[in-house]
């Protein structure tokens, strides 16, 4: 199943698909890391809701659900 | 010879350079440039090797200023600043990303090794590395070193001599990919050209890098043709992700594959544990909260612990006491000054001991609990802390532009604008980076705390004293989210900037890493404070000492500075404290204030007869000098008179600062034109709403009706765009 990153719950993987943005938002986000094949664990929102907390390829990334929206993903179990 | 430190932030390169260089390193701000490097020294030997400690970055990609610095250096050809050589910093715990920056720094040819840091922690997870394989895998040496211990720093430097030595070839992992040919068809157009950094070029226009594409604008249709040809139907036809993929996969087959991760990771475990509690939905604002306050309760509180609440003698707080004992040492230095100079002229006398020991004075006197402040401060960023409540506080900040990185700065400010302003240099977007130096003062910084004091122990004292100092940093906190918003949508309107950002294992903090770069700002700030105080200092005198025939005056109302500020005081009369007989002194102190804001207490001083320890010694105020000074303003004129000095033109110090960081005349100017206005404004409205209204909580209601409005019109249940005629751009607002 295909869907953006921000639409993910507490401890749900998954695989980048695609990055859909342009710019400094799509370079930013492949220097983190978040390019085709990543896995991503989605840890949890902030107390305000906004932004999230992500593993990636072994460390802890945050970033706000904007910028997630971005990230095009195929969930994996 | 130079070496270059490169690599990721929080790779412990700042560590690994203060190992190498030692007692000889030294801060220096190069010219142009937005965050500094640092430059140390490395004996090897009777050899001296340079050592350049470049800003931390994700890659050499050319969107933030650190990464432009970074490349810059790197890449600059003046023979006696290029490096020889970029030591590559990898953080072991975390090689993929890590070994991303160094796939691009390989594409510039230089000469390098990389130094595997933090091995020991990788060994203490019970995962390991086959540091040898990887070298192979790599093709330039790997030195595993642990840079807190110091341990493989002589190898490090051994194999870096030789790595000069033997020179380097650029490579690039495009070479041998599915894109070689287009790459050879570049790097060929690029070589006819017969510039430095063959390879770099050629990759970043394959890339599609806008400075390089501008450097070599005559290149690009060519280019762009060469791509073309090659359709990427995968990718969209977009190299720039086609890249960046190739990389990643380029590492995570041939060389993070030397690597066994043991099943259960206990580091990664401690740090998931404490941040279930301090970034917890419920409980980490809290936390956060009760945090802050005790920094300020151990910095500032008179009352340490609130024993006075149990019936005990009340004790002062550390910084308290630490601030009485500098301001002891230095008013005994003073009076013996003082004391050697009594046979001197007058006038030399008063320009020693009021002019530049008083400024002195002045810098040393809340300087401990600035200094306590940033330890705090600097302990909270290097446990990983801060970047929890940058995480945290994002969506708060959100609100009025600003992410949650704008936060740190910000907290500063409350010590001393100085650091604060110059801590903006961290900030990626510009827009957010102008804004927050815009703000700076508006947060009530240890120099602004006596003009709240004596006010709270003398015209407020039975009207609520406490409230005082406290309103003041709230009409402060209230004022820049006013300001904020305003700016956003006017001068620095545009998207809010994005916030991705590594959240990194929790760590011990080091104590005397910390304290080193304490030290380092301790010296960085006597350095740049004590030169501008001084020199304004004498002016300030010179000011207030001489008629404008060049006589001595003993009475300041004769002086130049006197005449001026009578001459000028209309323009505050419709802020209430200028009105009357005394009005002018009032004007004289916000004058002196441009200084060192503690002026402003010292020169309130000088027109009631009593000096400025006098004053701030702790002793009963009613029915002295200065008491009766201030009582002739009304409260509202009070209230009006101190947000004038709150909310205008910082110190001297700051707008220095502010000049470096902000970079062009155009945006000081801009700045301190933003700062008067505020001043003005809300010292106006202050004054006439609190004189047909003053029930003396005026601040706070003004302040609680603009964030309420802003509330609801954000949670869409008002429409100030209806009020205001103006459509607030929703969309920028959520992005």
């Amino acid at each position: 199943m295909e869907k953006p990153l921000d639409t993910f719950s507490a401890q749900e993987k998954g695989v980048v698909k695609r990055i859909s943005a342009e710019g400094k938002l799509k370079r930013r986000l492949f220097d983190m890391g978040i390019t085709r094949g990543a896995q991503i664990i989605m840890q949890k929102a902030a107390p305000l809701g906004d932004p999230l907390e992500i593993n990636i390829r072994g460390y802890e990334l945050t970033l706000r659900k904007a910028e997630a929206q971005a990230v095009i993903m195929e969930v994996t179990d | 010879m130079k070496f270059a430190l490169a690599g990721n932030p929080n790779s412990g390169k700042t560590t690994l350079f203060n190992n190498l260089t030692g007692s000889t390193a030294h801060v220096g701000n190069w010219p142009g440039v937005t965050v500094d490097k640092k430059e140390g020294v490395y004996k090897r030997g009777t050899d001296k090797i340079g050592i350049i400690d470049l800003p931390g970055i994700y890659s050499l990609s050319p969107y933030s200023p650190e990464e432009i610095i970074a490349r810059n250096y790197i890449l600059n050809d003046t023979p006696d600043d290029a490096p020889d050589l970029i030591i590559n910093i990898v953080d072991a715990t975390n090689l993929e990303r890590n070994l991303y920056l160094t796939t691009q720094l390989l594409e510039t040819g230089i000469p390098m090794v990389i130094a595997l840091n933090m091995m020991d922690v990788v060994e203490k997870n019970g995962d390991t590395i086959d540091v040898k394989a990887l070298e192979a895998a790599i093709g330039i040496p790997v030195i595993p070193i642990c840079a807190l211990k110091k341990n493989g720093i002589k190898e490090l430097i051994d194999k870096s001599v030789a790595a000069v030595k033997a020179g380097k070839m650029p490579t690039t992992i495009l070479k041998e990919s599915k894109i070689s040919d287009v790459y050879c068809e570049v790097l060929d157009e690029v070589k006819k050209r017969n510039t430095k950094h063959e390879v770099f070029v050629a990759v970043k226009l394959i890339e599609g890098d806008d400075l390089i594409k501008r450097a070599y604008t005559d290149l690009v249709p060519t280019i762009t043709a060469i791509l073309e040809k090659n359709p990427q139907p995968d990718h969209d036809n977009d190299y720039e992700s086609l890249v960046a993929d190739m990389r990643y996969q380029y590492i995570s087959s041939n060389l993070s594959i030397h690597q066994t991760k043991a099943t259960k990771n206990t580091n990664v475990t401690r740090t998931e544990k404490a941040d279930k509690v301090l970034t917890h939905k419920i409980w980490g604002i809290p936390i956060f909260i009760v945090i802050m306050f005790a920094v300020f309760h151990i910095i500032f509180s008179g009352d340490f612990l609130y024993l006075s609440i149990y019936g005990l003698e009340p004790i002062e707080a550390p910084g308290v006491y630490l601030q009485t004992l500098v301001g002891e040492l230095s008013g005994m230095g003073i009076e013996a000054i003082a004391g050697a100079l009594e046979n001197q002229a007058v006038w030399v006398q008063s320009l020693v001991v009021d002019g530049l020991l008083g400024g002195i004075d002045a810098v040393l006197s809340f300087m401990p609990q600035m200094l306590l402040l940033f330890l705090f401060l600097s302990i909270m960023e290097e446990t990983g802390y801060m970047a929890r409540v940058a995480f945290i506080l994002d969506r708060a900040f959100r609100n009025f532009g600003l992410s949650g990185r704008a936060l740190l700065p910000l907290l500063m400010c409350f010590g001393c604008g100085v650091p604060g302003i110059m801590a903006t240099k961290g900030l990626e977007n510009e827009k957010e980076r102008k804004i927050s130096i815009i703000l700076a003062p508006f947060f009530s910084c240890g120099a602004k705390m006596p003009i709240w004091a004596v006010f709270a122990a003398t015209l407020f004292l039975e009207r609520g004293g406490e409230f005082v100092v406290f309103g003041m940093y709230f009409l402060g906190i209230a004022t820049a989210i006013l300001v904020t918003i305003i700016l956003r949508k006017t001068i620095y309107k545009g998207s809010v900037p994005h916030f991705i950002m590594e959240l990194p294992n929790y760590h011990r903090p080091q104590v005397r890493s910390t304290l080193r770069h304490l030290w380092d700002k301790v010296i960085h700030y006597i350095k740049r404070v004590t030169l501008v105080i001084a020199g304004a200092v004498v002016i300030i005198w010179l000011l207030s000492s001489f008629s404008f025939t060049f006589t001595f005056v003993e009475d300041i109302g004769d002086s130049m500075m006197g005449i001026i500020s009578k001459g000028l005081t209309w323009l505050f009369i419709p802020l209430g404290f200028a009105m009357g007989d005394q009005g002018w002194m009032f004007v004289v102190a916000v004058f002196t204030g441009l200084i060192a804001k503690e002026m402003v207490v010292a020169t309130l001083g000088v027109f009631s007869g009593m000096t400025a320890d006098e004053i701030l010694e702790g002793g009963e105020l009613a029915g002295t000098g200065i008491a009766a000074l201030l009582s002739a303003l009304s409260i509202p004129a009070a209230i009006a008179f101190m947000a004038f000095n709150l909310l205008s033109v910082p110190c001297l110090a700051a707008v220095g600062a502010a000049s470096g960081e902000l970079r062009n005349k155009k945006s000081l100017w801009g700045a301190i034109g933003i700062w008067l206005l505020t001043a003005y404004v809300i010292s106006f409205v202050l004054y006439w709403a609190g004189t047909y209204w003053w029930i003396g909580m005026t601040l706070g209601i003004i302040a609680a009706v603009i964030i309420t409005l802003y509330i609801l019109n954000y949670k869409g249940i008002i429409k100030l765009s209806k009020i205001f005629g103006k459509t607030p751009d929703k969309k920028t607002l959520q992005l």
